[in-house]
């Protein structure tokens, strides 16, 4: 009894730290169902506590000063990114963004704000395979290559840095990614261990593919193998979502295009699995439609447009939008993607081809590399069976792996944020 | 009077806009030595096929110049001057603005309501229009919703497609984005209406009127979260103008 008491009058005295119990609570995630935990959004009740406002600053970088951008991409002038800065002297994270995605997409926000909290400079990079990156900072506009892509990456980081420089102190650099930025963050900590211009502290991984090509063909099949009759039968897809929309309007009374606003017409009228499945596998057809189309078009065409013709300002994409629809990740690799890196390397197969983008290919490096760390989950989509158990036995200690989550569905719960903010701080054990 | 002051407006705005406008829409123009697409459309989809993309669009040229002419606009003078807004007001004030303006465009709701013969739609948009303006004092705020009284949004172009008029051709208007000869149709009929018969009028006072229409362009450009080639996509010319198309369909079968 004394013993309780004294326990409880020093934790007062100390102002035991709530955040002490809360760690006890187990971590709870509110979609057992990964494609669930993958689309829909966190309810706030479970989203990390972070601000609302973070001082941030965009920067426009001019990466290759000779490059001509073709008239059709008018509104493309510099890469942007984006700093997130404090007042004081404060180690520095470079974010690289998911598939698709701008350095400021909500997953990107989300993160800048809970590391500026926990004390960091945050840098954004928009992914190389946005249309943002091929046009402006792209060296072979053809983005997936894991190893060229690094490459463009990192100097888009000496060149962000150069351009802020005199705007903060930096005392070390770390580093991050996720989806597809996660497995590039594994090759640009590669890259840098032999530049050594940064000389990351730390390295996590959020969410990667094990091997890029199996990723993405799970992608693509959840859109062919989810929409009766695939691509071409879009419209009567889309028809059939507004008209669920419409219907949920009707019982709900109202329409708003809010987080809250789906979530409770997602509880009233829970969709079915293959309909999750195929609202994914479009949104990845989409962002590698917008891809495919920039790298064909800047390398002045022969894939999804002809050669030699020029588009201004005011041509008409349509056919290129419906072709680009129609083509999945495999045919941009095999027809378009294997033939550019071989004409330049004749020993190059699509075999070779294929196990380069694999975390695999360069095993020893992420084995022996103790700053590097996994934050992931066991249910993740984009996983081949057996995956997720390699990256656990890969990583060992080093990898975080939560029971559910999706993809990226638990970016910004609370455990997960407390996890990556640990991370960087050394403190994750 | 308003309408003239406002159509004084449009003309000057239309004037700026002529300057980014080119002429008739273009196919890739080929040099000498094009080859085609190894993928192509003909090869993929099957002849005579009416895809949803494939929205009606005649002037496709003017709508892609004033959708040039929209990007800088936004970029170069109306974002700035939301942020200016935002800047000035604080978060709390911005919302009563927002309710404020919402509770008086309950008039168009109102007409629009009735026009489709809505009676239920009508009587909710009446109370809201009357708790909110008492209750929620000048419509500053929104007990209405709360109640569960909420927002029923009908503009003449709904009730024109309500009574079976087709969208015609697709038409970005400058400053205003996606529309079509139905909707820019319904835009011009409730603007009168509201200028001739609607608060205005009640007020009739030019100056309150001009600083109204002022700041709920404002307010409604900041409650807006679009922003031209934020999508990160070379088609969004496209796939903006399949979803208006859409959006609107769907909005005038309810």
């Amino acid at each position: 009894m004394r013993r309780w008491s004294a326990i409880i009058l020093l934790s007062l005295l100390l102002g035991f730290p709530a955040a002490v119990i809360a760690a006890d609570k187990p971590y709870f995630y509110p979609y057992v169902n990964p494609l669930e935990a993958t689309v829909m959004e966190l309810p706030s009740y479970y989203q990390a506590d972070i601000p609302d406002k973070v001082p941030t600053k965009t920067f426009s970088l001019t990466v290759f000063p000779d490059r001509e951008i073709p008239k059709v991409f008018w509104y493309e002038d510099g890469l942007d990114f984006s700093l997130v800065y404090q007042k004081e002297k404060a180690p520095l994270v470079f974010i690289i963004a998911g598939t698709g995605a701008r350095f400021n997409s909500p997953k990107m926000l989300n993160m800048q704000k809970a590391l500026y909290q926990a004390g960091y400079h945050v840098i954004s990079i928009t992914s190389p395979t946005h249309m943002h990156f091929i046009v402006n900072a792209s060296s072979t506009m053809t983005p997936g290559n894991l190893y060229e892509d690094a490459k463009d990456v990192y100097k888009v980081m000496q060149l962000a840095m150069d351009k802020v420089k005199k705007n903060i102190e930096v005392s070390s650099f770390h580093l991050t990614g996720y989806s597809l930025g996660g497995i590039q963050a594994a090759f640009v900590s590669m890259l840098d261990e032999e530049k050594k211009i940064f000389d990351f502290e730390r390295v996590l991984l959020i969410n990667p593919p094990v091997n890029l090509y199996t990723s993405v063909n799970i992608l693509d099949s959840m859109l062919t193998e989810n929409i009766p009759g695939g691509i071409n039968n879009i419209d009567s897809w889309m028809d059939e979502v507004m008209k669920k929309l419409a219907a949920a309007e009707k019982k709900m009374g109202y329409f708003e295009l809010s987080g809250e606003y789906i979530y409770k017409a997602y509880k009233r009228f829970p969709p079915r699995e293959d309909f999750l499945a195929s609202l994914v596998g479009v949104a990845f057809r989409t962002d590698s439609s917008n891809m495919v189309f920039a790298a064909d078009v800047m390398k002045g065409g022969g894939f999804i447009t002809p050669t030699d013709v020029t588009m201004t300002n005011s041509t008409a994409l349509t056919p290129f939008y419906i072709v680009g629809n129609r083509t999945s990740f495999k045919d941009y690799f095999e027809d378009h993607f294997v033939p550019y890196f071989r004409a330049k390397d004749p020993s190059l197969t699509e075999e070779k081809m294929i196990k380069m983008l694999s975390l695999r290919n360069i095993e020893p490096y992420l084995r022996s590399a103790e700053k590097i760390g996994l934050l992931h989950n066991e249910d993740d989509i984009i996983l081949a069976p057996g995956e997720i158990d390699y990256l656990a036995e890969l990583f060992g200690s080093r990898a975080k792996i939560f029971p559910t989550g999706g993809h990226c569905g638990n970016m910004n719960h609370q455990d997960v944020v407390d996890f990556m903010v640990k991370f960087f701080a050394g403190q994750e054990g | 009077m308003m309408v003239s002051r406002k159509l004084k407006l449009m003309v000057l705005i239309l004037l700026m806009s002529a300057a980014f406008l080119s002429g008739c829409s273009t196919l890739p123009k080929p040099g000498p030595d094009s080859e085609p697409a190894m993928r192509q459309k003909a090869d993929l989809i099957a002849e005579g096929a009416q895809l949803d993309i494939e929205v009606y669009d005649p002037i496709e040229g003017f709508n892609r110049g004033a959708y040039r002419f929209n990007y800088y606009f936004d970029k170069y003078l109306f974002l700035p001057i939301v942020s200016v807004y935002q800047f000035i007001l604080p978060d709390y004030a911005e919302r009563r603005v927002s309710n404020f303006v919402d509770n008086v465009l309950e008039f168009n709701n109102f007409t629009n309501n009735l026009l489709q013969l809505k009676f239920k739609e009508t009587g909710i948009t009446l109370s809201r229009f009357v708790v909110n303006t008492t209750v929620g004092i000048a419509g500053l705020w929104d007990p209405a919703t709360k109640w569960g009284m909420h927002r029923q949004p009908e503009d003449f172009g709904q009730t024109l497609g309500h009574y079976g008029v087709g969208h015609g051709p697709y038409i970005v208007l400058p400053v205003l984005g996606p529309s079509n000869l139905r909707d820019t149709t319904g835009l011009i009929t409730d603007a009168v209406v509201f200028s001739v018969a609607g608060p205005p009028a009640w007020v009739d006072d030019d100056d309150t009127t001009m600083a109204f229409t002022a700041v709920s362009a404002v307010d409604k450009r900041k409650r807006t979260p679009f922003r031209y080639y934020g999508s990160g996509s070379p088609f969004e010319y496209e796939q903006i103008r399949m979803l208006y198309t859409k959006k609107r369909e769907l909005e005038i079968a309810q």
